[in-house]
């Protein structure tokens, strides 16, 4: 399993590679949170649920995204490890993490939105799975 | 960019000829080196936008065009709903009605310099910046509503502000037809902790000195000579917008179909803009204008009030505020015909030319202030709108430098202690919250801005009044 960046021109691409696709949607998530803060740096302390459908794989990846966006906005939390649960383009998901702390975090930048630019849910040739889009900062 | 597709008609206006899907042509307005230097995306984008319905006379690109999301950034598109016109989220953006002030001082750079530290300090220590900055304020359910429909209005009223300021703000600081039940609770509660924070990212506020003046009589009637010290803020509709912009985007991606629109990107998610989702868009998207007019506001409140502790002889009256996400309804003239438009703006700056009925009348000889921020090491600029820009591109022109390089690049070349420490040794205080913010917004990070903006003038798109570079930045 991993993450990584990607570039668009003026934002961040965000990918996650791994053997299914739901733990793709958890790496693609890490990578969400790497746009912010070093995922290393966020501690597990409290776990919030998540749950989202969507009418295919690719909507819903951007909805996920979109709701860690939302919860790290309104609970002023980071989030460092996620456990995803798929079914019928429906996720059922936990995100462990603390809440922000700007001295000792020292995030970098907020995400407004996860977008469909360089969109994409696919299984590749050897089997693994890669969940991807740009995110808006 | 390969410029063999398109069509050099000027020296700063190539056209992307009408072919395949396309129901007008593209035009960019950029010199050689700029349409060189943009993406391959710009020219794809551009062709995806023409081939909405309802579009009218051109998708735009402006000097500063780059890849975008649906539309791209720097974008302008105009559309007719009496043809089946269409209004697009993605068209907008995220951050809706993201624009910039700029606040006159009345104080030159030698009554700053001796204090510039101390006004650093101050305005950092004040105005909320950063990832988790968190406003003062805070809004019940009706005091939210009532500010989604006054905009900077309300702000004033709430005492954020001076009355004049309101008349120096686009649309008299309130935008007609904000409907707050289209917003929706999440929306809101996204907002709740953000009214009159600056965000992150590209946002800023810049306390500038005036460098250059290239028109002496515009930049008369604007306030500005050189030495002259202003104050600058970039920011936009905050948490709010955001959630609009993510809710509707989904809403129009999944709808589009059924409304017999063929997206040739899931991201120029559009609906007519006489439908149902189209309609609540409109609502819900001036509702945000409003948002980000009343965001603004207050940041010039504490902007006023952190100067009144170190200089307080200084003025901070109003330049004008301008917005760069927007959709609004305006009158334009095609084919000899005047026609009610939606213009779409998506990191384009309106610049109504002398004369335009909308503008203040400090502006009706000039034309309005077009407010280009660059980034925090160079410069921005204050250009006029034009006569020739309500012709060739719906009153329109850039509006900043653009990004040269990802933040992943960026924050990789730089280290953001080194970065404020070498704008410090060139006269620029920064502060931010975050070494790796900084990093990524490094000076080098960004195209130049100074090609962007001569590019606009010889294009006709807006004039070329002042030049502005840094003397503070508080960086989010």
């Amino acid at each position: 399993m991993a993450w990584e960046h990607f570039a668009h021109g003026a934002d961040i691409g965000v990918r996650g590679v791994a053997r299914t696709c739901a733990e793709a949607f958890a790496e693609a998530a890490v990578a969400l949170t790497a746009v912010v803060v070093e995922p290393a740096a966020v501690a597990p302390r409290s776990a919030v649920p998540i749950r989202c459908a969507a009418p295919d794989d690719e909507l819903l990846l951007v909805d996920w995204l979109n709701a860690i966006v939302y919860e790290m906005a309104t609970r002023g939390m980071l989030f460092g490890r996620f456990e995803v649960r798929l079914a019928d383009h429906s996720l059922d998901a936990v995100a462990w993490g603390e809440t922000l702390d700007r001295p000792r975090h020292r995030p970098a930048v907020e995400v407004k939105g996860a977008t469909y630019t360089a969109l994409s849910v696919r299984e590749r040739g050897d089997g693994s799975w890669v969940a991807q889009c740009v995110v808006d900062v | 960019m390969d410029t063999a597709r398109l069509v050099r008609v000027a020296e700063c206006e190539w056209q992307l000829p009408q072919q395949g899907a396309m129901r007008v042509p593209g035009i960019i307005f950029a010199d050689e080196p700029l349409v060189r230097a943009m993406d391959d995306k710009v020219p794809e984008q551009l062709a995806n936008v023409a081939s909405l319905p309802g579009i009218v006379q051109a998708a735009y690109a402006m000097p500063d065009a780059h890849w975008g999301y649906g539309f791209p950034i720097g974008g302008v598109a105009a559309f007719d709903p009496d043809v089946g016109g269409v209004v697009s989220a993605g068209g907008v953006g995220f951050d809706i009605s993201c624009g910039v002030r700029t606040l006159l001082t009345g104080l030159t750079r030698a009554d700053v310099e001796p204090v510039k530290v101390a006004l650093a300090d101050t305005l950092a220590a004040r105005i909320p910046a950063g990832v988790g900055s968190t406003g003062a304020l805070r809004l019940t359910p009706d005091e939210m509503d009532a500010m989604l429909r006054g905009g900077a209005r309300w702000a004033v009223a709430q005492g954020y502000g001076r009355p004049e300021d309101l008349e120096r703000t686009e649309e008299g600081g309130v935008m007609a037809g904000a409907d707050p039940a289209q917003v929706s609770a999440a929306a809101k509660r996204r907002q709740r902790d953000e009214m009159g924070t600056l965000g992150s990212g590209n946002h800023y506020l810049e306390v500038q000195h005036v460098a250059a003046v290239y028109d002496a009589a515009i930049a008369q009637a604007y306030g500005l000579a050189v030495g002259d010290v202003v104050i600058s803020i970039h920011c936009g509709s905050r948490g709010l917008g955001h959630q609009i912009g993510t809710e509707f985007l989904r809403e129009m991606a999944i709808t589009a179909g059924a409304a017999g629109i063929l997206l040739p990107d899931r991201e120029l998610a559009c609906a007519p803009i006489r439908s149902a989702v189209g309609e609540r868009y409109l609502g819900a998207m001036r509702a945000a204008i409003n948002c980000a007019l009343a965001n603004r506001q207050i940041l010039t409140h504490l902007t006023r009030e952190s100067l009144r502790e170190v200089l307080p002889a200084a003025r901070l009256a109003l330049l004008y505020d301008v917005s760069h996400n927007t959709c609004k309804v305006e009158e334009h003239v095609v084919d000899g015909r005047p026609r009610r438009l939606h213009v779409h703006r998506k990191g384009a700056t309106r610049a109504f030319g002398p004369g335009h009925p909308d503008l203040p009348r400090a502006f009706y000889a000039s034309g309005q202030p077009v407010l280009i921020g660059g980034s925090m090491g160079t410069a921005s600029y204050v250009l006029a709108g034009t006569q020739q820009s309500m012709t060739e591109a719906f009153g329109s022109a850039c509006h900043g430098a653009g990004r040269a390089m990802s933040r992943h690049e960026a924050a990789r070349r730089w280290h953001g202690r080194k970065v404020i420490d070498e704008l410090a040794a060139r006269g620029v205080l920064v502060r931010s919250p975050s070494w790796r913010g900084v990093a990524e917004e490094a000076p080098g990070a960004y195209k130049d801005v100074t090609a962007v903006v001569d590019a606009a003038d010889h294009a006709g798109l807006a004039r070329k009044v002042a030049r502005l570079e840094p003397l503070v930045c508080i960086k989010g």
